[in-house]
């Protein structure tokens, strides 16, 4: 089995043990993204050479005997919206192709700290906003799986990264969706964290109150690892969590006795592909031979989840695209009359359509004599779709259901129609809305193998139960086991 | 419904320029989601407080305390335009 093939875990306890080095491991991955990448596009900036000399690193401080850290010598692809100082950092926008941040985001400090190898940055939807990597300024990702399909969106380079055995871990940012659905669509997991629970220093701002960083990896067991190491309080976001950090990657593999599981009927409603019905309801079934009980609950403002999101995502994402003037860094326009001007002309050349028609709405949305009846009014039924979920978790567990209604859908399929690639948000976006954590675990494939994800989601800092509940299908199905068919070069 | 003068408008709220396809497309685009988002007014939302963010903490501040922070080169490097210690920008006042 190569190296390649292998789970972080696994890959982990072999370097640990001193069967293969960091260096091997590392290169085993520059390989394959050598041989693979020009056709699935997941890399924005990939750099062998400094990927292998922080494995080489990693490789003599082991050697020395020196202390190590939860990822030594492990690599990880990062979403090109996480500042990493030094290194490009574009948002898959071209309004920053050349900005170099001058600082690391949290969670790339973290993954220094715990001697992970940075191994390239992936690509993405411009600014985070899109539903298939397509806004990408730069490259149109492919889904493994597929290369006509497009991987999912936002972090469809997080996901097709995994899912190419490109990277053995990647991270991606969630704001209604997009770690969760890409992971589906890609046949990987993928997890968005409670708000709060990883710090959001240093990424780049889509919607501030709806934004999580969260770990993509082709088990459950893996992403709790990296999600142990994401984690926990940093005095340099205001909007994080005090909260302890629980020992993840130890308590994944404990099955929860006595679960329950919360069915809700509307998801299983018109516009569900059938063969992602199947699959879920078999995934829902693995969990009930394992005792697990089924409950129906309602969620009634749900259906309302997508307009409620695309008014305050929006909203928030007017004010925290406001910044890119041409003023402090990234593009500046070179011909322009007057200051005004230039921000304008320096933001329409800049942006993309997708990312011009989120500021639009959100400006709109905010504007005088419009706020109250938009902005205000989606902030009470997001309060009532909260108190939905916060009603359903007083008898659940955990919510189970598709993570998206089709399979990954086919390049150009929805890009000349905005409202229905906003739709294939319809199960993650009440997530972000509420704060919770979510998680995507694959559960099976179409006839024609395109891989099909479950959602799970629970209450505020549930994810050790999420992890369980997701190991609980892992370790009794083998679709995490299955790899696309790539041609070799 | 949103008219090319409500699009213009806007757009000159968010100093964003757009062009004449541009402005045609942002009209049928941005009426087609409003029309969508319009289902809010089916819920019923009397005496329900907004919810703006979801974590229960309020007031995080630090301590009045220095500490070090970007040398002016790094905070400059990135910048557009730059003269001596700071960005260059199109006057502000005629």
């Amino acid at each position: 089995m190569s190296l390649i093939d292998k789970t972080a875990a696994e890959l982990l306890r072999h370097l640990a043990a001193g069967d293969v080095t960091s260096e091997q491991v590392t290169k085993a991955y520059c390989d394959r993204i050598e041989a693979q990448d020009s056709r699935v596009q997941a890399f924005l900036h990939f750099d062998p050479r400094r990927a292998l000399e922080q494995a080489a690193a990693v490789d003599a401080k082991r050697r020395a005997g020196h202390k190590l850290g939860k990822l030594a010598g492990l690599p990880v692809a990062v979403k090109d919206v996480l500042c990493t100082r030094g290194e490009r950092t574009s948002c898959g926008s071209k309004i920053l192709q050349d900005f170099l941040p001058p600082y690391d985001a949290h969670v790339i400090s973290r993954l220094r700290d715990e001697d992970a190898v940075l191994l390239g940055r992936v690509n993405m939807d411009e600014f985070a906003m899109g539903s298939s990597t397509e806004n990408s300024a730069y490259a149109k990702t492919r889904n493994p799986w597929d290369l006509e399909r497009i991987p999912g969106g936002s972090s469809g380079g997080s996901a097709a990264a995994v899912a190419a055995s490109m990277a053995p871990l990647s991270i991606g940012t969630d704001t209604g969706g997009s770690v969760r659905q890409p992971a589906g669509y890609c046949g990987v997991v993928g997890m968005k964290p409670t708000y709060g629970r990883v710090s959001r220093y240093g990424l780049v701002a889509f919607a501030s109150s709806l934004d999580q960083i969260g770990p993509m990896a082709w088990t459950v067991e893996d992403a709790a690892i990296l999600l142990e190491v994401l984690a926990g309080h940093d005095p340099r976001d205001a909007t994080c969590a005090s909260r302890e950090v629980p020992e993840y990657s130890k308590t994944v593999r404990t099955p929860i006795e006595g679960l329950k599981i919360g069915i809700v009927p509307e998801f299983f409603g018109s516009g569900l592909d059938p063969q992602v019905e199947s699959a879920v309801k078999s995934a829902i079934d693995v969990l009930k031979k394992q005792g697990a009980k089924i409950v129906e609950v309602a969620l009634p403002r749900a259906k309302y989840a997508i307009a409620t999101y695309y008014i305050v995502a929006t909203a928030e994402a007017s004010s925290n695209l406001a910044r890119y003037d041409g003023v402090h860094y990234g593009w500046r326009s070179l011909e322009f009359s007057d200051m005004v001007d230039m921000y304008s002309r320096t933001r329409g050349e800049g942006f993309g359509a997708e990312v011009k028609r989120r500021i639009m709405l959100g400006t709109f949305v905010l504007s005088a004599g419009y706020r109250d009846a938009y902005y205000v009014k989606a902030l009470q039924v997001r309060r009532l779709i909260k108190e939905d979920f916060d009603r359903a978790f007083e008898k659940v567990d955990v919510i189970a259901g598709p993570v998206a209604p089709t399979p990954a859908f086919k390049l150009g399929e929805k890009v000349d129609d905005p409202l229905a690639m906003y739709l294939s948000d319809i199960y993650t976006v009440s997530t972000n809305l509420a704060g919770n954590p979510g998680i995507s675990v694959p559960c099976g494939f179409t006839k024609s193998g395109l891989p099909i994800g479950l959602h799970l989601q629970a209450g505020s800092f549930g994810e050790e139960t999420l992890l369980r509940v997701g190991h609980m299908l892992q370790s009794h199905t083998d679709w995490h086991e299955r790899r696309p068919a790539l041609q070799e070069n | 419904m949103f008219s090319r003068e409500q699009v213009a408008k806007v757009a000159s709220l968010a100093r964003l320029h757009l062009t004449e396809e541009e402005t045609g497309r942002m009209s049928h685009d941005l009426g087609a989601i409003l029309e969508y988002v319009d289902q809010l007014n089916e819920v019923d939302t009397s005496g329900i407080e907004p919810l703006a963010h979801c974590l229960p903490i309020q007031n995080i501040f630090r301590e009045d305390e220095v500490r070090p922070s970007l040398p002016v080169d790094e905070a400059l490097a990135n910048a557009p335009k730059r003269s001596g210690d700071f960005y260059s920008v199109p006057p502000i006042l005629d």
